[in-house]
């Protein structure tokens, strides 16, 4: 039988199309009780592929027939021995191409919508991570919201589209991914926005990031418009975009809020999150679709792969939009918080210019689930 | 600590840290050591998980200079 080598990006399909696929993950458990390939229909076996080095004999009965099977490992080297092993013994699998570590940098980048006079608005769904990067187009301009680290997905894309990058934002100091917002704009000499009030310790030059700030993109003058939303940290800046987007950042999520402990100020901040979801956003128009920055579970994706609801939606359904009283809302999102991102520290470190590791390095700080809400 | 037989795995990546180390814990003795040498940081995890997994004790875990070292006892 033959192996069959799946990349990143033909897993991702599989999410995103809703299609069956049984995971046979060889990771310790740990590792996969921490985070995995998640999808909608998909099926799981964790056995550690130390268990295997005598034979798969033993767990053939538990791999189905009538499903394709992916065989998933850290980097890769262990599921191709155990994808080999499996096809000596007369099945028929494949292997993930990169391992966890190639579906952890993988971006699908979706189509949210069309802007007027042909723009158009992207997001770059990052499945392995939950990292959600933003690109609004229009008429040969770009700007870039919350971009990652690949920074060539995105130079990249603009180049296909035909535009010039002009704009990069972050809307905070990141804390469980590294951003590729800097690099972004040093290789095409876009200007790069922080929220000053998370920059106090950066070591780089950024243009501040501050409320009221509008930015027009390409000919059409498709509106940026910066909304100081502090709370997850305190210089947090949302963007309603064309009068129809809010892009929340890690302050509002579509099943979850933000935490407000990344930087070690949750008591300090609980006041600023409160006062964003309960007030700040409240005079916002209810048909704004809202745009994160992560989403947490799988659940949270559309039809079409995007993560978008309506503003008025979740002022309904979300639990954090929902707790009325201060005193509970305050339990709620200072105690039992979930685990921090791995290496959250570092990250932000990373994220201030202070450190610059290398590339195997910033994937080491990235692995695992984000971890950037409070459900 | 009697150092039955050593393991060089310097440069070798996952899964063959795990299976030249299986292959040595084969040839020594219950209550016997082996060290063993690793590069591969995904050893870190690994290699506790196995031993524990085969009955095996690691009596000793140390990082000198970006290499591991495991000092693991049969079970």
């Amino acid at each position: 039988m033959t192996v069959n080598k799946w990349t990143a990006a033909e897993v991702a399909r599989k999410v995103i199309d809703n299609e069956e696929l049984f995971i046979l993950d060889v990771r310790n458990h740990d590792a996969f009780e921490d985070w995995k390939i998640e999808g909608h229909k998909f099926e799981y076996l964790n056995i550690p592929y130390f268990e295997l080095l005598d034979g798969v004999e033993e767990i053939l009965p538990k791999l189905p027939t009538d499903k394709e099977v992916l065989v998933v490992c850290a980097k890769e080297g262990s599921s191709v021995m155990v994808a080999e092993m499996l096809s000596e013994a007369g099945r028929e699998v494949a292997y993930l191409e990169g391992g966890m570590k190639s579906w952890s940098s993988y971006l699908e980048p979706i189509k949210v919508s069309d802007l007027e006079n042909g723009g158009e608005l992207y997001q770059f769904v990052r499945l392995g991570k939950g990292c959600l990067s933003y690109m609004v187009i229009s008429e040969g301009e770009a700007a870039i919201i919350d971009a990652v680290r690949f920074t060539d997905v995105f130079t990249n894309f603009a180049k296909e589209k035909g535009v010039e990058i002009k704009h990069v934002f972050d809307t905070h100091l990141h804390a469980d991914h590294i951003s590729g917002g800097r690099h972004i704009a040093a290789n095409t000499g876009a200007t790069y926005y922080l929220p000053p009030k998370d920059a106090t310790e950066v070591v780089f030059d950024y243009t501040p990031l501050t409320e009221g700030l509008n930015v027009k993109i390409g000919a059409s003058q498709i509106d940026v418009n910066a909304l100081y939303s502090p709370g997850h940290t305190i210089g947090s800046t949302s963007f309603v975009i064309d009068n129809q987007f809010l892009l929340t950042g890690d302050i509002l999520f579509i099943d979850s809020i933000g935490r407000p402990d990344l930087a070690g100020l949750a008591e300090d901040w609980v006041g600023d999150l409160r006062e964003t979801l309960y007030s700040r956003y409240r005079e916002l128009a209810e048909d704004l679709v809202v745009l994160p920055a992560h989403f947490m579970i799988i659940d949270e994706l559309n039809e079409d792969g995007t993560v978008a609801r309506r503003l008025g939606d979740l002022f309904k359904e979300n639990h954090g939009l929902n707790i009325e009283d201060e005193a509970e809302f305050r339990r709620t999102v200072t105690d039992n918080l979930p685990p921090q991102p791995n290496a959250y520290e570092q990250i932000r470190q990373v994220n201030m210019g202070k450190i610059t590791p290398n590339n195997d390095e910033q994937t080491e700080m990235e692995i695992g689930p984000n971890r950037c809400a409070v459900r | 600590m009697n150092i039955t037989k050593t393991l060089d795995a310097k440069g070798l990546a996952c899964p063959m840290p795990i299976v030249k180390t299986k292959k040595a814990m084969d040839t020594i003795n219950s209550g016997e050591v082996l060290e063993v040498l690793l590069t591969d940081k995904g050893a870190l995890n690994d290699i506790p998980a196995w031993a524990k997994s085969g009955g095996h004790t690691v009596l000793e875990q140390k990082t000198e200079e970006d290499v591991l070292y495991f000092y693991i006892q049969k079970g």
